[in-house]
């Protein structure tokens, strides 16, 4: 199934020369500027967080009573906990009352199009260069190919489009606040099975105050008729944003999600607790792609996101799929590990990463493969681009459970650093309980040589421009897992990102 | 075109280039000969504006301007182009898509429309057709597991692509197949030879020179060329070696 979706590397490099002018609309499009937010008017819950900020969130959204009852468990049970240590994360005490857990843009009509949103929202998105206007100048240019949008604007959907089709095709997509009361069942059945509250301190704290995110369930043997997509932003001062996402992939099915945000300059650091867990059935993909692109930070590492995200797919089913591909430039810390449970028979993990940090930004990634399933496979590719000041670390757990027989796992981790102020670190853990397992672990640290950085400057590139392409060339086989539309908007990202951090 | 007075370069404390003079008008190709370590690949860097080749005095024009002020991108796309002795792998970054860039940026920088994709497409095919090379070749990372000899027309199309006003060409001869040579030589004089361009062909053989006729041909030895002559000199030198024609 992967072939569809997997471009191959000659005939994406034609079809991109081919699509240069869609690109170059892109470009323009997506050259924005950081250091900017908006004046729509929010409703806040009140600042701090105890239970009566629970019950706000719950109130506000109409939840049912067992919704409210689970939110209010697992405040409580976060309260027991503590903060996790921080590895190679060096970071200030967070102020969990000094900040506010509930915001939306004031009160307005459920709308049915993207005409009706509301176009000061529009003129945000279009500012921050990925409009969902480009979506639609990018679908005339490249044919058929559809984008559902379920725009997440701070903590409440907006709009959402393409819905009708969806439906046709039996696919839900919803924002998940409307699933639990639309599909109660469904999302009862599934929510915190594969992240389980209690799983750690960030994903607790989402379980009691998550306020918005995505529910899609894809029906038996229905292939979604388009890619998924939701824009995530945070617009709120101290806003933190805890959005949760549920995918269920019935049997022989297949969906490719997409997930981006970009967020304005903002001084006070912001705290964002995201979770995201996925289910495969037998034969079932679910492509899951993300480029995050959260405020860094300034040069001197002042503001910027916290990002806790805990990601996880449970490959339920034999032969399922799960592929994770990121594209991270983003967040002042960035701790994420985007994991794979395999417990189905032939069931594969994948996990795709390009990590870039600049300045002060510090990032935590990698993944988790556990396989339970006879046969289950895991592919890694990690690249890690370190500039500035930053600080870049790839985590990575590939473990295979005793009964587990036949499983393979390869892992790359390539680093790259850009000046001599950086760090890149490599902690692989390996733990193997079944001896027919064959893992492969394979690791390099380079820099950008003098004699490349001539060589491209000689053809006519300037300095960041060569750099760009050559950092781009390091994260080629990430970036050719990613929907073409978003690989244009990746490359564009880790150019912006590495501006400033030669010369 | 260019005009060189004088040059002197080093590398780190060591002076490579010690007052080297040489002047090229449109529409010559000049060859350059001479001793492995005599400086000649310096040369070719100083011209190109690499970081750590240090110009220490003398002056550079090339076409009205103060060549040793530009930036080594600027250079390029005021029309000099280096065919490099030793081409660089970039990992992931297909031909076509550097070459578009490279090209594009050039163009940006000269105040002219970006090609647009299937131009560019169009324009590499003609390229590569004329050095016979396969577009599948283009389609890979840069230089990635070319072979020796790949790499050098590689050089070669991409200087077809880019179309300079100057090209200097490091030894693009050797490491090159006798069918290649040919291939390489009808294709420099193609590209290169026209009244409005002019070539700077850096060779150790005369079985280039057979292919593309130079007007002139340099000693250069210690830094300085030593001496100059018509196309007879590099049939001379091949005879008698340098150490008895330069002496
Ligand atoms: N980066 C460097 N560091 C130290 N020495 C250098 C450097 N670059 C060049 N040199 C020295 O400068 C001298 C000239 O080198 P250059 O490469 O220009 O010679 P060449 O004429 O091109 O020789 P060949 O015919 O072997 O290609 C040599 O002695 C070389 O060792
Ligand atoms: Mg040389």
């Amino acid at each position: 199934m992967s072939e569809v979706v997997k471009t191959d590397i000659q005939e994406q490099d034609e079809r991109a020369a081919m699509n240069a002018e869609a690109q170059a609309a892109v470009d323009n499009a997506s050259n924005y500027e950081f250091g900017w937010s908006s004046d729509i008017e929010q409703d806040f819950a009140p600042k701090g967080l105890n239970e009566d900020t629970v019950r706000f969130i719950s109130d506000k959204k109409g939840e049912p009573q067992w919704m409210l009852d689970w939110r209010l468990k697992a405040f409580r049970m976060w309260e027991t906990m503590e903060s996790p240590d921080w590895a190679k994360l060096d970071i200030p005490m967070i102020d969990y009352q000094d900040a506010y857990y509930y915001a939306e843009p004031k009160a307005k009509p459920k709308l049915n199009s993207l005409d009706e949103v509301d176009p000061e929202i529009l003129r945000v998105y279009e500012k921050l260069g990925i409009p969902i206007e480009e979506q639609k100048v990018l679908a005339g240019v490249e044919g058929a190919r559809k984008v559902a949008v379920d725009a997440v604007f701070d903590s409440v959907s907006v709009a959402t489009t393409f819905r009708e089709e969806l439906e046709e095709a039996g696919v839900i997509f919803r924002s998940i606040s409307e699933a639990i009361k639309e599909y109660p069942d469904l999302v009862k059945k599934y929510l915190g099975k594969v992240v389980p509250m209690k799983d750690n301190y960030f994903a607790t704290l989402n379980c009691a105050v998550f306020s918005d995110g995505t529910f899609v369930y894809i029906p038996k043997g229905v292939r979604c008729p388009m890619e998924l997509s939701t824009y995530f932003r945070i617009n709120a001062e101290n806003t933190g944003q805890f959005e949760r996402t549920l995918i269920v992939a019935d049997e022989g099915s297949y969906v490719s999600y997409l997930e981006g945000c970009t967020a304005p300059m903002r001084d006070e650091n912001q705290l964002h607790a995201a979770v995201v867990e996925l289910v495969a059935m037998d034969d079932a993909e679910i492509k899951y792609s993300t480029v995050q692109n959260w405020y860094p930070g300034d040069e001197d590492g002042k503001g910027g996101i916290y990002n806790f995200v805990t990601k996880r797919g449970l490959c339920q089913g034999k032969n399922s799929k799960i592929s994770w591909t990121q594209v991270e430039t983003g967040s002042a810390v960035t701790w994420k590990y985007p994991s794979c449970v395999l417990n189905g028979e032939n069931s594969v993990g994948e996990f795709y990463s390009v990590a870039l940090t600049n300045n002060y930004q510090q990032a935590d990634t990698g993944t988790k493969m556990i396989h339970n399933g006879k046969n289950s496979r895991s592919t890694i590719i990690s690249k890690g681009i370190s500039a500035g000041k930053s600080d870049n670390t790839y985590r990575g757990l590939v473990r295979v459970g005793a009964n587990a027989e036949n499983v393979r796992n390869f892992t790359q981790c390539d680093s790259l650093l850009l000046g001599d102020t950086c760090g890149a670190h490599t902690v692989p853990y390996i733990e193997v309980k079944n001896p027919t397992a064959q893992i492969e672990h394979e690791a390099t640290t380079s820099k950008i040589s003098d004699d490349q950085m001539f060589y491209a400057q000689q053809r006519g590139l300037d300095e960041e421009e060569a750099v760009s392409l050559i950092v781009n060339g390091f994260a080629k086989d990430v970036l050719k897992q990613l929907p073409m539309e978003f690989a244009v908007e990746a490359q564009k990202l880790l150019a912006i990102s590495l501006e400033g951090s030669v010369g | 075109m260019l005009k060189i007075e004088n040059l002197h370069a080093q590398v780190g404390d060591i002076e490579i280039l010690k007052g080297l003079s040489l002047e090229l008008n449109a529409g010559e190709i000049h060859a350059i000969m001479g001793p492995n370590g005599a400086g000649k690949s310096t040369l070719s860097y100083a011209l190109g504006g690499r970081p750590g080749y240090e110009i220490t005095s003398g002056s550079v024009n090339f076409d009205g301007q103060d060549l040793l002020e530009l930036d080594p991108h600027e250079r390029a796309a005021a029309g000099i182009f280096l065919g490099f002795q030793y081409p660089v792998e970039i990992p992931g970054v297909s031909n076509l898509q550097f070459l578009r860039e490279s090209l594009n940026s050039q163009r940006k920088s000269r105040g002219e429309e970006p090609l647009s994709g299937a131009e560019f497409i169009k324009l590499a095919k003609e390229k590569a057709g004329l050095l016979k090379m396969d577009m599948d070749m283009l389609k890979r990372a840069v230089n990635v597991g070319f072979s020796g000899g790949e790499k050098k027309r590689n050089e070669m199309v991409q200087m077809g692509i880019i179309d300079p006003k100057l090209a200097i060409l490091d030894e693009t001869d050797s490491g090159l197949d006798i069918d290649a040579l040919r291939v390489v030589g009808s294709g420099i004089n193609a590209i290169m030879r026209k009244p409005d361009k002019a070539v700077l062909l850096i060779t150790h053989y005369q079985r280039l020179l057979d292919l593309v006729k130079p007007d002139f041909v340099h000693v250069l030895a210690g830094g300085r060329i030593v001496k100059t002559g018509g196309p007879e000199l590099a049939l001379q030198l091949e005879e008698e070696g340098y150490e008895a024609v330069a002496a």
